[in-house]
């Protein structure tokens, strides 16, 4: 039986001088028709550089494919002319991104976009391309497909736009779709209904799908066949059965091992003594209105919140893009002016106090940042960046030296860091350096908002692991922002859900997470992915490893 | 070390680097080989380049073109540079203050930018010094006068983009203070648009100082070039050389600095690094 897509033995190569001289080396990877090919691996495992290859889309001439056949129906696509290539793209072969929102043409209506694609591969009466245009958007479950024709990509959400591009890709019912972390974007339950509608469209239209991602749990959700990446190399491939339930190469074993358990870790004993309290915390933005008096949007970004936190425990708070949840955060920090409500930490209201008069307080609050490159100053060694804390506070330059050196060890750098900047260093190491800052000043809480999203899932667990260890050794408390209810699972003692700015629930994870109480816990518990696998067998699996 | 081998791969910048420290020990010797008072009549007035002992010829007067051009080097690049200073000074300052801040700060300082922007900066340049008496100082403050809005725009853009980083608020954290966090922490990180804006600065400051000394507004007593062309513009065409030397000297050192100018651009632009 021919395949539908065949690649063998395929090189890219990448410029001279570079970490390696082939993003992808020798893979081998086959596609039928009608079944979701999942290729997982982590950042720089070149999964993507895979699929762009397919599509004659690698930024030449600096990534190319140097050697190896791409075969599509009995043509070699890696010989194939730029003419035939465009031919194909679109028509025999389309592609879906990440961010549908850079995708999508902004000045652009959605029918306009739909329609071009027509236009370009073939020949048929403008109301015969819209009327198909609406039956693409129909099927692809927009709400009201007849507006998103004429809507521009800025006002449709983002699940939305994602759907407007599947439309767009699917619209010439292509023999193969290549999707590139396509729900990587979006909130858990939409990411979960984004799921759904590509599964059901391969299913209706027996397309061939290549679905890139690095996230085993919608591998687990959504796959036929699973094919594992690691440094350019095609590691393991097999049926979603074989790969999920019995893992042969060692990296595959680790990668499952890593994603994070959906049963909550054990309970802790609570302490009584609260260190922090909030009450009624309130934060709304304004916007709009401007020079010609429109109507000023309003958001409550943080309605009526109240949380309190003891020693040594870890507060969840998650929620989706928008709950509000980094709001609060802001707010606890002092990062954000909060309007009304109270901060206390011990018996000091926070959120009246002026720059001057909170500068005493801020030693004790301390905050860990989401994105390991934007979060450390580029122009500072690392040294400094973690030695500026105590120094601020009266330290003198060689007890700051010494502070910083030693909370190094704590994450686990060595002393060479301190001299060096800090793009030497990998996201993991940059987020390891992030968190000795905020410990420099021996703060009592720690407030760390999304530390791990930006990570890949194996350094994710160590940097989970290390502020565990920190927390308790330190006698910290924490609060921890997520949108990962399996992270929230494996670090949080309590979790508060957050929805539109309010504060739904709030409750021990266990409890939580068996007996919700809120239908928005309820459905965000049900969309995260890969729940059958990676709640009871994943942990099985870990067990066994 | 790695600044200099991004810089090298611009050929053209390494170039112009090589005209520029030509001029500048041309400038930096010209006592040495024109001891005598540019201004002064050293012999034969008109006299073609090769005659008379005038390796550029004279002017109407009998003065040294070859004498003028390399003193009026140090007038140029002396203008230029301090120029450019003042200018990216007073620019850094009000682009960071409206950057850093915002609000009613940002909209008092930017109007104020915009009032001497919609002034065209050369016409401004001559009001000024026609107002103040013709001197190196005024001349380096009417220069200065009209170039800092750029500086202050391009500072104020790159404020406002690096003032919401995650690593600015981690210093709002640690409870530093204002004036810290603008110098020590987001200064360094838009140092390489200002230092390619300024160098391209040194240009137009060189061209504006020609204008004015052309025109008649530059200072009396010392040599410029700007000034050799204005003296030889009505004998352009029985002495051309007059005008045509400095002329020349002027086109090479613009050249030169903004052929330096993208080199700089080049190697301290990292998202342009890799376009070949």
């Amino acid at each position: 039986m021919t395949r539908l897509l065949e690649i063998t033995d395929l090189h890219v190569g990448l410029p001279a001088g570079g970490q390696r001289q082939f993003a992808v080396e020798s893979a081998n990877l086959y596609l039928d028709a009608n079944e979701i090919l999942c290729v997982v691996g982590e950042s720089g495992s070149g999964k993507s550089l895979t699929a762009r290859a397919i599509m004659g889309l690698l930024p030449k001439p600096h990534v190319h494919i140097a050697q190896g056949q791409v075969n599509f129906q009995g043509e070699d696509l890696a010989a194939a002319s730029e003419a035939r290539l465009r031919q194909i793209r679109g028509s025999d072969i389309s592609m879906i991104f990440q961010e549908p929102m850079t995708a999508l043409n902004p000045v652009m209506t959605i029918g306009g976009q739909i329609d071009e694609v027509f236009r370009f591969h073939e020949k048929m009466p403008g109301h015969e391309r819209r009327s198909r245009a609406l039956k693409l958007l129909e099927d692809v479950q927009l709400p009201d497909p007849e507006q998103a024709l004429g809507a521009y990509p800025h006002q449709l959400s983002g699940g939305q736009r994602q759907r407007a591009m599947i439309a767009m890709a699917l619209a010439l019912d292509p023999k193969i779709l290549i999707a590139d972390e396509p729900t990587t974007a979006l909130d858990v339950t939409t990411q979960a209904q984004v799921l759904r509608l590509i599964k059901q469209m391969q299913e209706t239209h027996g397309t061939g799908v290549v679905f890139i991602t690095h996230d085993f749990g919608v591998v687990a959700d959504i796959a036929d066949r699973v094919a594992v990446m690691q440094n350019g190399l095609v590691v393991e491939t097999g049926t979603t059965d074989e790969v999920l339930r019995r893992p042969t190469h060692p990296y595959t074993q680790a990668l499952m091992a890593a994603v994070p358990s959906l049963i909550p870790r054990a309970a802790r004993p609570r302490s009584e003594e609260k260190v922090l309290r909030v009450n009624g915390l309130t934060k709304t933005y304004r916007g709009g209105g401007g020079l010609f008096g429109g109507k000023a949007r309003v958001v409550h970004a943080a309605k009526e919140v109240t949380l309190d936190l003891t020693r040594g425990e870890t507060l969840g708070i998650v929620g989706e893009s928008g709950s509000g949840k980094s709001t609060v955060a802001r707010c606890i920090v002092r990062l954000t002016d909060a309007e009304a409500g109270e901060i206390l930490l011990g018996d000091t209201d926070l959120r009246p106090l002026r720059r001057a008069a909170m500068r005493p307080h801020r030693a004790q609050i301390q905050m860990v940042f989401q994105d390991p490159f934007a979060s450390l100053n580029p122009r500072s060694k690392v040294g400094r960046i973690i030695a500026q804390g105590p120094e601020l506070y009266g330290a003198s330059r060689s007890k700051a030296r010494e502070i910083a050196l030693e909370l190094l060890r704590i994450v686990g750098l060595d002393d060479r860091a301190y001299d060096r900047f800090p793009h030497e260093f990998s996201g993991g190491q940059r987020q390891r350096i992030g968190i000795a800052r905020a410990l420099a000043l021996e703060p009592k809480i720690l407030v760390a908002d999304e530390p791990v999203s930006a990570l890949d899932v194996s350094i994710q667990a160590q940097i989970l692991e290390l502020l565990d260890e920190i927390r308790e050794r330190m006698n910290l408390s924490m609060i921890f922002i997520t949108h990962d209810l399996r992270v929230a699972a494996q670090v949080c003692d309590r979790i508060a859900v957050m929805q539109r700015g309010e504060v739904v629930e709030i409750g021990p994870t266990a409890k939580l997470f068996a007996n919700p109480q809120h239908p928005y816990t309820t459905e965000l518990l049900a969309a995260v992915p890969g729940k059958g696998w990676f709640s009871a067998e994943g942990k099985a699996l870990t067990e066994a490893s | 070390m790695a600044f200099w081998k991004l810089f090298a791969r611009n050929r053209s910048a390494v170039l112009g680097m090589i005209i520029l420290i030509l001029i500048f020990v041309m400038a930096i010797t010209a006592p040495l080989f024109f001891p005598e008072d540019p201004f002064s009549l050293a012999g034969q007035s008109m006299s073609p380049p090769g005659e008379n002992g005038f390796l550029l010829g004279s002017d109407s007067l009998g003065r040294d073109v070859a004498s003028g051009i390399a003193h009026g080097a140090k007038t140029s690049l002396l203008i230029g540079l301090l120029a450019t200073l003042v200018a990216v000074f007073i620019g850094v300052i009000m682009g960071a203050l409206a950057g850093y801040y915002g609000g009613v700060i940002d909209n008092l300082l930017m109007r104020t930018t915009e009032m001497f922007q919609t002034i065209p900066s050369f016409l401004f340049a001559i009001l000024l010094v026609a107002i103040m008496k013709p001197s190196i100082e005024s001349i380096v403050i009417a220069i200065a006068v009209v170039s800092w809005p750029a500086v202050a725009r391009l500072v104020r853009g790159e404020f406002l983009s690096l003032r919401s980083r995650e690593f600015v608020q981690a210093c709002h954290t640690l409870g530093m203070g204002d004036v810290r966090i603008m110098l020590g922490e987001i200064l360094p990180n838009c140092l390489s648009p200002v230092i390619v804006i300024g160098s391209l600065m040194v240009a137009t400051a060189i061209l504006i100082e020609s204008g004015l000394a052309f025109l008649g507004l530059g200072d009396p007593n010392i040599m410029s070039w700007g000034f050799q062309i204005g003296a030889g513009r009505t004998l352009l065409r029985s002495a051309w050389w007059v005008c045509t030397f400095p002329g020349i000297a002027i086109l090479l050192t613009v050249l030169a600095i903004n052929l330096v100018g993208e080199g700089l651009n080049d190697a301290l632009n990292p998202r342009l690094r890799d376009r070949s």
